[in-house]
């Protein structure tokens, strides 16, 4: 009996769970679907737009442009190493090229831009909802999902492929120097043999990654901000969730867009 | 042309907690209704249920005898309210703030006519043009405050909530509040709703002043029978006295 009881009661504690997934997930979704549907309808805020893709795109630079380079050089090394084993160290640009455009240039600018601006934008309208300043834009007329939502999810979708367009080329340059400088590989024949293998389905690929995992990132920063909790701490959870969020659904679709490329 | 508000049966709860339990109020247009009531017992949320901030469980709010969620935009439209903590945009400075609604909408302004609009809101709430640059955090909690009161008259409201304007002033500001709330609100005819615990203010301001206790309207009346009520939670509310029947927390 008491067996049984335990056992309901495990049950019952993962069927709530399952519920509130559910009901977290159906919340996202409507938000979502919210935010898109103020795309197309004025007003639009353009100033905001701009001061969003400053903010995302251009100060979010130096992060991706750094983890990049290292990763790209890192890269190098490993597939040299792993190449050599069946004598194919002339593998090196073109893995380091491809590993980077398809896969490491979006994910990993995809999380560091993640951490950064979901944590900001979550913390910014966390705070202007404890705050009631999501409220008074309300009673000034003004949409807060317009006024505050769809000008960062926009500017996300944006400067992400231009973000990891730019940390692609650094992160193959980052290959480039330590294959010429460091393991003997003659420059012109690196920049040929990658400037050849590299198609434009491969850079295209990475970069429409890039995009959904921009709005991935901005709305769930977005997201987790205007559902606050009251006080410091609310803020602080909304916080953490948005990066933790984002950074998984990242993870997420990279699986399956991988796997729709791959298959096409 | 202002607007009467009525509340019918108005009901909110958060989860297990009855914030109002059925709150039937009317705020005669043009008038100044001032709201009293324990922290905690619901005042803001009201306001909230009024402007569609906060959805009621029950209960209807009527403008000019219309339920309110008709037209909510143009209702807003013609609104102004002070938020308790003065809500300012902290992106923005502070003359950006009061000419928020001036520099959108149908009737816009160009940016420097709109400056100047928010610099003689500013002057109106004793605050000068030099604060007009500067980003709300660079100011003191009552300077917030009065910036909060210019956005909220920015656009001459025909309706105007004030959320706690007093709150955190010195003596001497909340005065000069209490005397522009009620200056502006006889000279644009409009409709005012203020909340407040502070009783200077209620004979500042006040038409009319309701009692709002355990969620719902304790009592109703006009300014002057207040004092002369009768009402127990009325009388003890005034005098500030910690016996009587509302139970103070020690
Ligand atoms: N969004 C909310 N979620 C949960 N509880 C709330 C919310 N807003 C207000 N409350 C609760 O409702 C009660 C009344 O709050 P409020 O109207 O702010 O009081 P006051 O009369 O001091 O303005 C408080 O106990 C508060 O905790
Ligand atoms: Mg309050």
């Amino acid at each position: 009996m008491v067996v049984l009881r335990y056992a309901q009661e495990i049950l019952a504690s993962i069927g709530a769970a399952v519920l509130a997934l559910c009901a977290a997930t159906g919340a996202l979704l409507i938000f979502a679907a919210t935010a898109v549907s103020h795309l197309v309808r004025p007003p639009f805020y353009p100033v905001e737009i701009g001061r969003q893709l400053l903010r995302i795109g251009w100060f979010s630079l130096p992060v991706v442009g750094l983890t990049t380079l290292f990763t790209g050089g890192a890269l190098a090394l490993q597939i040299f190493a792993g190449g050599a084993r069946f004598n194919a160290e002339s593998v090196v640009p073109s893995i380091v090229a491809i590993g980077m455009v398809r896969e490491l240039g979006p994910v990993l600018g995809g999380l560091m831009v993640a951490g950064r601006v979901s944590a900001s934008i979550a913390a910014e309208i966390g705070t202007m909802r404890v705050t009631e300043q999501i409220d008074a834009l309300s009673t000034l007329s003004t949409n807060p999902m317009k006024y505050l939502v769809v000008p960062r999810l926009i500017a996300a979708v944006i400067a992400l492929p231009l973000l990891v367009l730019i940390g692609d080329i650094i992160g193959v340059m980052g290959g480039f120097m330590v294959g010429v400088g460091r393991l003997d590989f003659n420059a012109a024949t690196y920049i040929n043999t990658t400037a050849d293998f590299l198609t434009t389905a491969d850079v295209v690929s990475g970069l429409v990654k890039a995009a959904v995992f921009g709005f991935i990132l901005a709305l769930m920063g977005c997201y987790q901000g205007y559902h606050s909790q009251r006080g410091a701490q609310g803020v602080g959870r909304a916080t953490t969730n948005a990066v933790v969020s984002a950074s998984v659904l990242i993870f997420a679709a990279n699986y399956i867009l991988t796997e729709v490329f791959f298959t096409s | 042309m202002s607007t009467q508000i009525t509340l019918k049966n108005l009901t909110k709860s958060f989860g297990r907690k009855h914030v109002l339990r059925g709150v039937d109020l009317v705020a005669p247009a043009g008038q100044n209704t001032v709201i009293i009531g324990e922290s905690g017992s619901g005042k803001s949320v009201l306001l909230k249920c009024i402007l569609g901030l906060v959805k009621p469980d029950a209960g209807e709010v009527l403008l000019d005898g219309q339920p309110a969620d008709r037209d909510r935009d143009a209702f807003l439209a013609r609104f102004g309210m002070l938020f308790q903590g003065a809500a300012l945009f902290d992106s923005l400075t502070v003359w950006e703030n009061v000419g928020f609604r001036l520099v959108r909408g149908k009737n816009k302004l160009n940016r420097s006519d709109a400056r100047d609009v928010a610099v003689e809101k500013l002057r109106r709430v004793g605050l000068s043009a030099d604060v007009a640059d500067q980003f709300p955090a660079e100011l003191s909690g009552g300077m917030q405050k009065r910036v909060g009161l210019a956005r909220a008259i920015a656009a001459d409201p025909q309706i105007i909530f004030f959320d706690e304007p007093t709150t955190g002033l010195d003596p001497i500001m909340a005065g000069v509040i209490n005397d522009l709330i009620r200056e502006i609100t006889a000279e644009i005819g409009a409709t005012g709703m203020t909340i407040t615990h502070d009783m200077t203010s209620v004979r500042a301001i006040a038409d009319q002043v309701a009692m709002l206790h355990n969620g719902k309207i304790r009592w109703i009346g006009q300014a002057d029978q207040m004092d002369t009520c009768g009402d127990p939670y009325v009388e003890q509310f005034v005098t500030g006295s910690a016996d009587g029947p509302i139970e103070a927390v020690r």
